[in-house]
């Protein structure tokens, strides 16, 4: 308990009711935010017939892994119903290279805003910032035109070059930031050492960076696994992304509606940013600081 | 011709000048020590001659040869800096060695030269420890290692043991004397700290608000100071400071703080001219041989006993004077206590010019 | 850090680092600068299904502002971004002082509270849409229970489809203002909340008198972030009613998208956007601005 705890706690008076009801507020809540989940859980195990029969809340009587199969390999969306396994694998391919592109890039700009300082380095460092926050409407249609010339409509690789263009702003944040604290006289003294430029990134600073690198990386690997807008914009067809299939499933309204594996879908859409909170939950956190408040 | 010869360095970021003309030579195997408060531009000058800020005019010559746009690591220079800036990723040797690999030099001759630096500096038992598991003196060491593993033709400290804690700040600072003795390095060395200064320097340059008030050896800075600022900035307690004028006679101060005691100037001056009498705190005091002519008996305010000495602070006229007395001195407060001032000792600056006339 | 010295490799060495920062620049001056005024020029022009650049002044802007439905989108995001700020907000800091009360459990809720800012908007419009289906979620399963006349529907009314909205992206978020809010109360010296025990304050009054003010900074980042999310909310709507029922939970976002791309409107869809963008910058450029000052070197 921290001395500070200690003082609060030593102002309300052991009051045994008074943590009665706090404890019991607290686990009423939790109860409120997993409830979304839970029946998302539950309904995806469930066969339809138990749907219609019934209490959304209760468990699976007869739990099955259908919804799931026919969700991953043979669910209809648009016209084509092999599941959305195709979608998945593309969000996965559009990802991964985005991640590590606007990690990389912003990484080396975070080095040079803070240790190479120039004239204008804040107009630069400020206009790249704002870019983090423009409503993407504003570049939706010229971003369609250009993908459109240069051949990159409805294709991963466009989906990858807009998500570095627009991720740069954020990564470039992190590594300023995180750089603005490391010592500048350790740029220094490797410069007296004969270290260049390159030399100095990588055996100086790099090594000091796995934090922030884990930061932006989860940062960058959650928020375009779950973008939406620019999928659903860009890359509407077989290339599109794994929202954008959730959502096609979801709003599908031919034949019989299957809840089951709607279900099943969104759980499978949700796991790798769940998998990553999961997993790295602290960093997570950090990430979203950062990214609300600023310098 | 010296071996570093500074001349008329300027350095200015907008309007603000940082440093504004700045002389400055010294012999190889010289210890040049860089004094001020903090802002006075000596930090700024030290990394003018390390090639990390440049200079906006002037020359920087080293042995003759013009360093002004030479990169960094051209410049034969190695540098120990107030955080020590030890690399956290790698191990101590590694940080040693770091130089070494950069100027290309093959790894067994490195080893080796890090095994010969690490003896001279008793480290050789930390060579596998990281940064982050060593104590504030041991960094220290690690630093200095990394500077002399290079054998460079200049050394630069920056303020190098103001992250130490007193005791430690003692012995790492008779570890550089003993360096410098041992190995005949030319040194700059930066630093706020009037005692280390006194210890270290072979030359002390005085500087404040970007320019230099005095140059000299220790002693003619502390015995001789140019101006109030120097002799103020200097010892510690501080030079007391009596303003007066200069009496009929020439050769007496007229105190503002105390009209009827006049005091005897160290030398004769133009009778009504506005000065200020400065004297140490050793030159007021005991005298047990009774050679010194002025005697007054001043009131004590407060007695501050240190140990090794005891300093009093006597009333005179409307000012206190801080007096230095032996150890074992007791005054008793409050009662007068007769001390001796040795006037030869004193000095005088002008009251306008604030600059040593006698 | 530079300096100046003859020779190529030198001069090489300085400009590195700004050629090393000139793509990464150049990407975002084109990419968001440059499209910005592209797409303020196509809200100037006469485009319909493609882009035309044919002067028409502020004519798109005039028809964007007869569109009873643009109104529509203006108004619910009035009550979505109201009611999404102020209770996220309010229900943030409670969650984060209750948090605050040394809980032994605080390791396990806090992830709780917190996870479903992981998920996709996409999938919370799912789940929720699902949750609140009047005929097989949650409404049917309280009528199960024998509460007949158990009514919530609102997914399916006109007049309350963006409250559900509003209750799907307030479960989103709330958590992470929650977090925000206890990082706050957290860096708070503890040396004063003693100090305030002793000149005898309950503890309601440390909340009230000491603690809320100094969270001022959390507020503050709390209010600029909901708004900027409130303001490009998209995915939530279109996975939770599509915009519907009919043109019910309308926003900005949605109009602009369906007016560019589904109703070949392009102008005004642009002009749209651009009524957006000004929205955002007049929240977030004195922010940005400010915070950048603050860091003197």
């Amino acid at each position: 308990m921290s001395a500070r705890e200690m003082a609060i706690a030593t102002a309300a008076g052991p009051s045994r009711l008074n943590r009665v009801v706090i404890y019991g507020l607290l686990l009423i809540f939790a109860a409120m935010y997993l409830l979304p989940l839970f029946v998302m859980l539950t309904t995806s195990f469930k066969s339809l017939d138990e749907i219609r029969g019934g209490d959304i809340l209760a468990l699976p009587a007869d739990p099955t892994i259908q919804p799931w199969l026919r969700a991953w390999g043979s669910a209809c969306i648009g016209v084509t119903c092999d599941g959305i396994k195709g979608y998945f694998w593309n969000s996965i391919k559009m990802v991964v290279p985005a991640v590590l592109i606007s990690t990389a890039l912003g990484a080396l700009n975070g080095y040079v805003l803070t240790k190479w300082r120039f004239r204008g380095h804040k107009l630069v460092f400020g206009l790249m910032l704002f870019a983090c926050f423009i409503p993407f409407q504003s570049v939706l249609i010229p971003m369609a035109r250009v993908l459109g010339q240069l051949g990159l409509s409805n294709t991963t690789a466009g989906l990858v070059l807009v998500h570095v263009v627009y991720g740069i702003g954020f990564t470039t944040l992190f590594f300023r930031n995180y750089y603005e604290a490391f010592p500048t006289e350790l740029i220094h003294s490797a410069q007296m050492d004969g270290a260049g430029f390159f030399t100095i990134f990588r055996r100086i600073l790099l090594p000091s960076s796995a934090p922030i690198i884990v930061v932006c990386v989860i940062y960058q690997f959650t928020n375009i696994w779950n973008d939406f807008l620019f999928g659903v914009s860009f890359a509407s067809g077989e290339s599109a992304p794994m929202t954008v299939a959730l959502n096609n499933l979801v709003a599908s309204s031919t034949g019989v509606k299957e809840y089951n594996v709607d279900m099943a879908a969104a759980v499978i859409a949700a796991l790798p940013t769940l998998i990553v909170y999961v997993v790295a939950g602290r960093y997570f956190m950090r990430g979203l600081m950062a990214g609300a408040v600023k310098g | 011709m010296a071996f570093i010869e500074i001349e008329r360095l300027e350095r200015s970021i907008g309007a603000h000048n940082i440093l504004k003309g700045i002389d400055v030579s010294l012999d190889k195997g010289g210890f040049l020590v860089l004094l001020g408060p903090s802002g006075c531009g000596k930090s700024t000058l030290l990394n003018a001659i390390a090639g990390l800020q440049p200079p906006t005019a002037g020359d920087i010559r080293i042995d003759g040869d013009s360093v002004v746009g030479l990169h960094p690591s051209k410049r034969d220079i190695a540098m120990v800096f107030q955080s020590y800036a030890l690399y956290p990723n790698m191990t101590v040797g590694q940080n040693i060695g770091f130089p070494l690999e950069m100027a290309g030099i093959p790894k067994a001759q490195r080893e080796a030269d890090i095994a010969t630096v690490a003896r001279t500096l008793q480290i050789g038992h930390l060579l596998d420890r990281r940064p982050a598991q060593l104590s504030g003196g041991q960094r220290q060491r690690v630093a200095m290692a990394r500077a002399l593993v290079r054998k460079p033709r200049l050394f630069l400290f920056d303020e190098p043991l103001s992250n130490l804690d007193a005791k430690l700040r003692v012995e790492v600072r008779a570890e550089i004397k003993r360096l410098h003795q041992q190995t005949g390095a030319t040194i700059i060395y930066v630093t706020h700290d009037q005692i280390e200064a006194m210890t270290l320097a072979t030359q002390i340059v005085v500087m404040k608000e970007g320019e230099i008030q005095q140059t000299g050896t220790p002693a003619e800075i502390y015995n001789r100071p140019a101006n109030m600022f120097v002799a103020d900035f200097m010892g510690s307690p501080p030079m007391n400071m009596l303003p007066g004028q200069v009496a009929e006679d020439g050769a007496h101060l007229i105190p503002e703080a105390a009209p009827d005691t006049p005091l005897p100037l160290p030398a004769p001056l133009a009778p009504g001219r506005k000065v200020v009498l400065g004297i140490r705190p050793e030159n007021i005091g005991d005298d047990p041989t009774g050679a010194v002519p002025l005697r007054l008996d001043l009131p004590v305010e407060i007695v501050e006993p240190t140990g090794s000495d005891v300093f009093l602070w006597l009333r005179l006229g409307s000012a206190l004077l801080t007096a230095r007395l032996p150890g074992n001195a007791q005054p008793p407060v409050g009662a007068p206590y007769p001390v001796a001032f040795d006037m030869t000792r004193a000095v005088v600056f002008d009251a306008d010019s604030r600059q040593r006339i006698a | 850090m530079a300096t100046t010295s003859p020779g190529a490799l030198r001069r090489l060495q300085d400009w590195l680092p700004r050629l090393v920062l000139a793509p990464s620049f150049a990407l975002v001056l084109v990419f968001v600068y440059g499209f910005i005024v592209w797409t303020a020029v196509l809200s100037m022009s006469t485009s319909r299904i493609l882009p035309v650049y044919k002067w028409a002044g502020f004519d798109a802007y005039e028809r964007l502002f007869a569109q009873p439905n643009w109104w529509m989108a203006l108004k619910n995001l009035a009550i979505f971004g109201s009611l999404y700020i102020i209770v996220c907000i309010a229900l943030g800091l409670f969650l984060a002082i209750l948090l605050d009360q040394r809980i032994r459990i605080e390791g396990v809720l806090r992830p709780i509270y917190l996870y479903p800012m992981a998920l996709s908007f996409v999938v919370t419009g799912t789940a929720w849409k699902w949750f609140l289906n009047p005929g097989m979620g949650f409404q049917n399963t309280v009528r199960g229970w024998g509460w007949e006349s158990f009514t919530f529907d609102w997914l399916v009314r006109p007049d309350m489809a963006i409250y559900t909205v509003a209750i799907a992206g307030i479960w989103q978020a709330s958590g992470f203002v929650m977090a925000m809010f206890l990082a706050g109360l957290r860096g708070i010296d503890s040396e004063m909340l003693k100090a305030a025990t002793v000149d005898g304050a309950s503890t309601f009054t440390i909340y009230r008198r000491i603690v809320i003010p100094l969270l001022r900074p959390a507020f503050l980042s709390a209010v600029i972030v909901l708004a900027h999310m409130a303001i490009k909310s998209y995915d939530l709507v279109i996975a939770l009613t599509g915009g519907g029922p009919g043109n019910a939970t309308e926003l900005p976002s949605t109009f602009m998208y369906s007016y560019t791309f589904t109703r070949s409107q392009m102008a005004v869809g642009s002009a749209s956007a651009m009524i957006m963008l000004m929205g955002i910058a007049a929240i977030m450029v004195p922010y940005l601005y400010s915070e950048l000052r603050e860091e003197k070197r």
